[in-house]
This record gives C-alpha cells, sequence and structure tokens, in this order.
C-alpha cells in the first residue's frame, strides 16, 4: 500500500512536471530555442489566478481564462522584444542568456509589485478527488485533474501539429527555417503561435502547481521549471510525448526515491539519472538523431 | 557519420552549460530579485524608526546609537519586522522615561533579506550611521557572518533570536533567545512531562543550522525520556513544496505528534497536505512557527491545535505583557509575536547594563563592548519573555520556557 501512495504521490508531481515540460519541449522543437524564463511564466500565471480569486473575488475560472490570455500576450511579448532580434545572431548562446535575463526580470517584477512574502494559493480544483481501499489509498482531485489536463494537452497538440496548416508550418519552419520561407510560410508569425501556445500552456500549469502545492512567492516557478527542463530533456527535448513520458518519470522517480532511499539524496538522484540517461542515449529516451545536412 | 556525433557532442556540451547557467542563475536570481526590494523597504523602515527617534535625539547632545537588523523583506519578514518594530517601539519607551543612563537612545533598521551577505552589508550600513551597539540580525545564519565582523570591531552585539549554537560563540556577542539545543531539548522535556505523546515523526530542513540543530538535541532528548522517534525526515531548501512522502512516513510510523523545528512558510504547506491527506496528529514546532498565522491567505483553521515551544505568549496577564501588546499594536497594528518581545528586551537588557556600568555616548565603541560583556552577566531583567532572566559570559541567557497552542486563530497559553 505505502508503495502505491508513493506511486500516486508521484504522478501528482510528475504530471505537473510533464505538464510544464510539454511547454519547453514546443518551443524548443519549433523555435530551437531554450525559453528559460518558461518557469516563470508559470509564476506569472499563479499571480495572475492568485490576484482575481483571491484577491477580487472573481470565480477561478474566470481566474484561469484570464491568466491563460495574459500569459499568452506575455510570451508573445517577450519573444518579440527580447528573443526576435537576437534570433539570426552568431552565438546561440546569446538568445539562452536573454532568456534567463527575462527570467530575472519576471521575478523581480513580482518581487516588486507582490512582495516577497509567502502567498497561500486556493486550490482552484474544488473536487477533493477519491479515496481506494476503504480510505487507505487517496488521491486528491487535483491529481487526477492535472494528468487528465496534461493527457489532454498532449493529444491536443499533437492533432494540432500534424493536421492542421498552421501545425504544419511549425513543422516546416522546425526543420529549416529558410526553406519554410521560401514556401510561402510567415516564419515569424508561426514563431509567435508557438510562444503564445507555449505560454498558455505556462498558465495552465501555474493553475495546477500552486493548487497541488499551494505556496506562491516569486520563485515559485524557477525550480519546477528546471526540474520540467531536465524532464524535457530526459525525454528528449523537442518531443512533445518525451516530455510527458519524462515529466511522470521524473516525478515517479523523485518520489520513490524520498521513500525507498532517502529524502535528503532525492534530488541527487534525479540529476543523477539524467546523467546516465544522457550518457547512453544522448537525445533522450524518445529524442530522433538529427542528421546534419549539408 | 563523423559530422553526427560532432553535432551531437556540441548539443551535450551546449545543454551541459545551459544546465550550469541555469543553476548559477537561480540562486543569483534570489540575490538580485531580493536588491530589488531592499530600497524601498529598508526607506520605509528607516523613516519609520526615524520618527520616533528624531525628537529623542533633539533632547541632549549625545544619543546612544543603536542599530537593529532583520528580514524586513522575504520570507521571514514575520521576524525581522518584529525584531525592528519592538526596538523602535523600546527606544520610544526608554526615551520618554529619562533614556539609558540618562541619554536618549536613536534606533536606525535595517534590512537584510535573511541573507548573510546583504546581513553584512546592513551591519557596514549602520557602521556608518555610527552605531555603537547592534541589537540583531534576527535569524541564526546571518547572525553568525555578522558576529565575525562585530568580533574584529569589538562592537556589542546582543542577537533577539539567533538560535544557533554558533551565534555566541564569540565573547562580545550576547543573545535573548534559547539556543537551538536547548529548544530541541526544551521541546522533547515538554512532550514528555505533559505526555502529548509516546511516538513521534519529524520533519526537518537538512539544509538549515537552526533546523538541523534543534532535530539532534530533539532525538537525544526524546529518546532520554523514552518517546519513541518513529520517522525522521528531512527536506532542503530546493526540494520544499511536496512533503507528501515525509508525512506518509510519519503516519505509517503510527506518529500520534508530528514535531516540526522549520520555519513557518513550509509549516503552512505541511499543514495542508497533512489535511488532504486526512493525517491530523498534533503538530508541535519551536519559535520558527511563530507567524504562521500571517502567512497571506492561509487558511488558520488548518493551524487549529498547533502547539509551538515559545518564551512569549501575548495573551499573558502580567501587567508588562498587556502594556506592550498595547503598545504595539496602537504603532504598528496587530499582535506582537516571540520576535517582537526578544528584540524589546534585549533593548531593556542593553539598559539595565548600560547604567550598570555607568556607560556613556562618547566612550568608544570599543571600550562600550569591554564595558558591556562584564555588565551583562550581573544584570537580572525582569523581561517579556521570562522573569529574572540572567547572562551567563558565555552569551547564554537563564530562562524559563512556555508552551502556547494555536486556537481560534490566535496563540495563547498552553497551560
Amino acid at each position: 500500500m505505502s508503495f502505491l501512495t508513493s506511486l500516486v504521490n508521484g504522478l501528482s508531481l510528475g504530471s505537473i512536471y510533464a505538464i510544464i515540460a510539454l511547454g519547453y519541449t514546443m518551443v524548443y522543437g519549433i523555435a530551437k530555442m531554450l525559453n528559460f524564463a518558461h518557469g516563470d511564466f508559470i509564476m506569472v500565471g499563479g499571480y495572475i489566478i492568485f490576484t482575481c480569486v483571491s484577491t477580487a473575488g472573481l470565480p477561478p475560472a474566470a481566474g484561469i481564462l484570464l491568466a491563460i490570455v495574459l500569459c499568452t500576450l506575455l510570451g508573445i511579448g517577450t519573444e518579440k522584444v527580447a528573443y526576435k532580434p537576437l534570433r539570426h545572431a552568431k552565438s546561440n548562446l546569446a538568445v539562452l542568456i536573454t532568456a534567463i535575463g527575462v527570467s530575472y526580470l519576471l521575478e523581480n517584477l513580482a518581487l516588486l509589485i507582490f512582495g516577497a512574502d509567502t502567498k497561500s494559493f486556493t486550490n482552484v480544483v474544488t473536487w477533493p478527488g477519491i479515496a481506494l481501499f476503504g480510505g487507505q489509498l487517496r488521491i486528491q482531485g487535483v491529481t487526477i485533474v492535472t494528468i487528465l489536463v496534461s493527457l489532454a494537452i498532449l493529444i491536443v497538440l499533437q492533432l494540432f501539429i500534424n493536421h492542421t496548416k498552421n501545425g504544419q508550418a511549425m513543422l516546416a519552419v522546425a526543420q529549416d527555417q529558410g526553406a519554410a520561407t521560401l514556401m510561402g510560410i510567415d516564419v515569424n508569425k508561426t514563431i509567435s503561435l508557438t510562444f503564445a501556445i507555449g505560454s498558455g500552456l505556462a498558465a495552465i500549469a501555474g493553475a495546477l502547481l500552486c493548487s497541488a502545492y499551494p505556496s506562491l512567492t516569486p520563485y515559485t516557478g524557477a525550480m519546477p521549471g528546471i526540474k520540467a527542463f531536465v524532464a524535457a530533456v530526459l525525454g528528449g527535448i523537442g518531443s512533445i510525448p518525451g516530455a510527458m513520458i519524462g515529466g511522470l518519470v521524473l516525478g515517479i522517480v523523485e518520489i520513490l526515491s524520498k521513500t525507498y532511499i532517502s529524502s535528503q539524496l532525492s534530488d541527487a538522484i534525479v540529476f543523477g539519472i539524467l546523467v546516465v540517461v544522457l550518457l547512453v542515449k544522448p537525445t533522450g529516451l524518445l529524442g530522433k538523431v538529427t542528421q546534419e545536412k549539408v | 557519420m563523423k559530422k553526427t556525433s560532432r553535432v551531437i557532442s556540441a548539443v551535450m556540451v551546449s545543454a551541459m552549460a545551459v544546465s550550469m547557467l541555469a543553476g548559477c542563475g537561480n540562486s543569483g536570481a534570489s540575490g538580485a530579485a531580493s536588491g530589488a526590494a531592499t530600497s524601498t523597504d529598508a526607506a520605509a523602515a528607516s523613516s519609520a524608526a526615524g520618527s520616533a527617534d528624531t525628537a529623542a535625539a533633539a533632547a541632549s547632545g549625545k544619543t546612544f546609537k543603536i542599530g537593529a537588523i532583520g528580514p524586513l523583506t522575504g520570507g521571514a519578514a514575520a521576524y525581522g519586522n518584529a525584531v525592528c518594530n519592538a526596538a523602535v517601539l523600546a527606544a520610544k519607551e526608554i526615551n520618554a522615561n529619562g533614556g539609558m543612563n540618562g541619554y536618549q537612545v536613536e534606533v536606525k533598521t535595517e534590512d537584510d533579506e535573511l541573507d548573510n551577505q546583504k546581513s553584512v552589508n546592513a551591519y557596514n550600513t549602520l557602521k556608518d550611521w555610527g552605531m555603537q551597539m547592534l541589537v540583531g540580525p534576527t535569524t541564526s545564519a546571518c547572525s553568525i557572518a555578522v558576529s565575525e565582523y562585530t568580533k574584529d570591531d569589538n562592537m556589542f552585539q546582543i542577537t533577539p533570536s539567533g538560535s544557533a549554537v554558533d551565534c555566541v560563540k564569540y565573547d562580545n556577542v550576547f543573545r535573548v533567545c534559547f539556543s537551538d539545543p536547548a529548544q530541541g531539548t526544551a521541546s522533547a522535556d515538554y512532550i514528555a512531562d505533559h505526555k502529548l505523546a509516546t511516538k513521534i515523526g519529524i520533519i526537518y530542513d537538512s539544509s538549515d543550522v537552526y533546523s538541523s540543530g534543534i532535530t539532534q538535541n530533539f532525538v537525544t532528548e526524546a529518546q532520554a525520556k523514552g518517546l519513541t522517534v518513529v520517522s525522521q525526515e528531512a527536506f532542503t531548501a530546493d526540494n520544499k513544496t511536496d512533503f507528501s512522502v515525509q508525512l506518509q512516513k510519519a503516519k505509517d510510523g503510527g506518529a500520534d505528534l508530528v514535531f516540526l523545528p522549520i520555519y513557518y512558510t513550509e509549516a503552512s504547506l505541511i499543514l495542508q497536505q497533512a489535511n488532504t491527506m486526512g493525517y491530523k496528529p498534533t503538530f508541535f514546532g519551536c519559535d520558527g512557527l511563530d507567524g504562521i498565522l500571517s502567512v497571506d491567505n492561509f487558511d488558520t483553521s488548518l493551524a487549529e491545535g498547533v502547539m509551538l515551544l515559545t518564551p512569549f505568549a501575548a495573551d499573558a496577564d502580567d501587567d508588562l505583557t498587556k502594556n506592550f501588546v498595547a503598545a504595539y499594536n496602537k504603532d504598528y497594528g496587530g499582535t506582537p509575536n516571540q520576535f517582537a518581545a526578544d528584540s524589546y528586551d534585549a533593548m531593556y537588557a542593553i539598559k539595565a547594563a548600560v547604567e550598570k556600568a555607568n556607560i556613556t555616548p562618547d566612550m568608544s565603541v570599543s571600550d562600550i563592548c569591554e564595558a558591556m560583556k562584564t555588565a551583562m552577566t550581573q544584570i537580572t531583567v525582569d523581561g517579556l519573555t521570562s522573569k529574572g532572566m540572567t547572562w551567563q559570559a558565555s552569551g547564554e541567557p537563564n530562562k524559563q520556557p512556555k508552551a502556547v497552542v494555536i486556537k481560534n486563530g490566535a496563540y495563547v497559553s498552553a497551560e
């Protein structure tokens, strides 16, 4: 029973990593850049919902919708202002460092506006969940919702990318930006759309992350962001099903190592696994080896 | 093929570089982030402090300049604000009643954001202002960092609430609160003597000196008193949102009391997670839990029945406590916590020692410190946190612990 409980706790944590990793991997797969500010978009989403629900007294659904809209705009804006001018910079590091800069900027803005005091987030999932085996195994409502939502996002993203015009445009841009332009695809619009979707996902992740672990500070998104990045790399960065699997594996490994090995060493074990996986399979679990075209 | 492997290795290298960057990015972020908040809050704090003292300073040519340091912003802001506010409040009262040894007192407060380096910066800022004695820093790690500098400057330092053993390792540093070992031991004694539980689970922060210090001594004393520690689980500063495993282990071990020698931010998460998993032991903490009721939007009903060992209960009915609580509420709003009481007592301890040794503000910082070292061991202070407090030359106070329990969203005395 203790194993089952741990597994459920692991799924709960892993599904949150997965939902964040989906946003990371989406942006990386198409725009070929690591948006390190992704974790902070989650925090921004969290604060927007907190302000709407706890301060302004709006219903949670309205808060989440508003957060998705605002985060989407924030994502598009950030891309336009900070990343686009650097897209053709000589070094790939330029845009990476800028992303870290954006991350600092957002954290500091949140600190200025909301202060550093911990806010206790109101769970947006009011359903208490289910109890199995005569109450010995409890699965929280937010866990079930998170898993369902991440599955739904996975399916919708796959359908969108493979079966819509815009999705096909994204694939083309991912393959070769120059050639895509020649084929009449608006690369700028496509990348903006990618950021819009990625940032909208961050807002949803923010709602679920803060509901599961109800404490909100300007650094709320930082550590889960890093862990989710690890999950995305573990699953094969750029691969959407890979992000999902990477996230779940990471969460389950973290909780199981806490339970059976040591509550102090869990992070070391999680990151150790990343190193091993990358040594054995450098592209991650589901990553494809891309041939350089000459 | 050769080309492919070169590409892969390039990706690997950049991924590693990225993850390293990300790592530094984070720790740096908290530092840089807090920097932004300082200017506004420190300004607000010092203007509050200033208003209390400018009038007083004018009354006599010479004044005692006392600095106070604490986290006025950030996760432990409840402590720093309590310490700084109470120091200013005590100075105002002391000035109104004729000052220390006939001289008026000025208090200036600085924010350290719970960061060692910023705490040292705050100390230097106060030194530039002309500080002669230091009340603070509020928290253990900062207090230890600053004591390295006060020792070199031979500046008298009294930390209201720096409870780690090493806070008072130099002879110029004294403290008002219990040390961590004393808190751990006293907590185990209290639980055993009041028969609160026999099986105990512990959740502590292994990356924090305060938390692990208390835990060590608690475990030793608990075993000596015949209590069983069924689970002792740690978390770290980087992994402090999910407590499902730690709680599950305590629950599986049959713990009827969970000891939380940690700060209130994590404790509020633990209470929420214990509630969702339907686990309802008695939660027992130390002074770090003080402040849990002030977490923004926290459902305080979850904290109902939480016990904490603290030397100060705001509902005590002696005149000293009543007057202090009323005065604090009038100036700053809200009920003062233990940190405020510690700081208030620190100011009166300074007053007593200054008068005992006949110290005057025109003495040098070092001369004041030498005189204070002796005087502190000779005074007896009836303070908020204990009656008849005395100090050992080591800097440790002799005092009696009390336990409070949270009832109807307020701290009340457990007895």
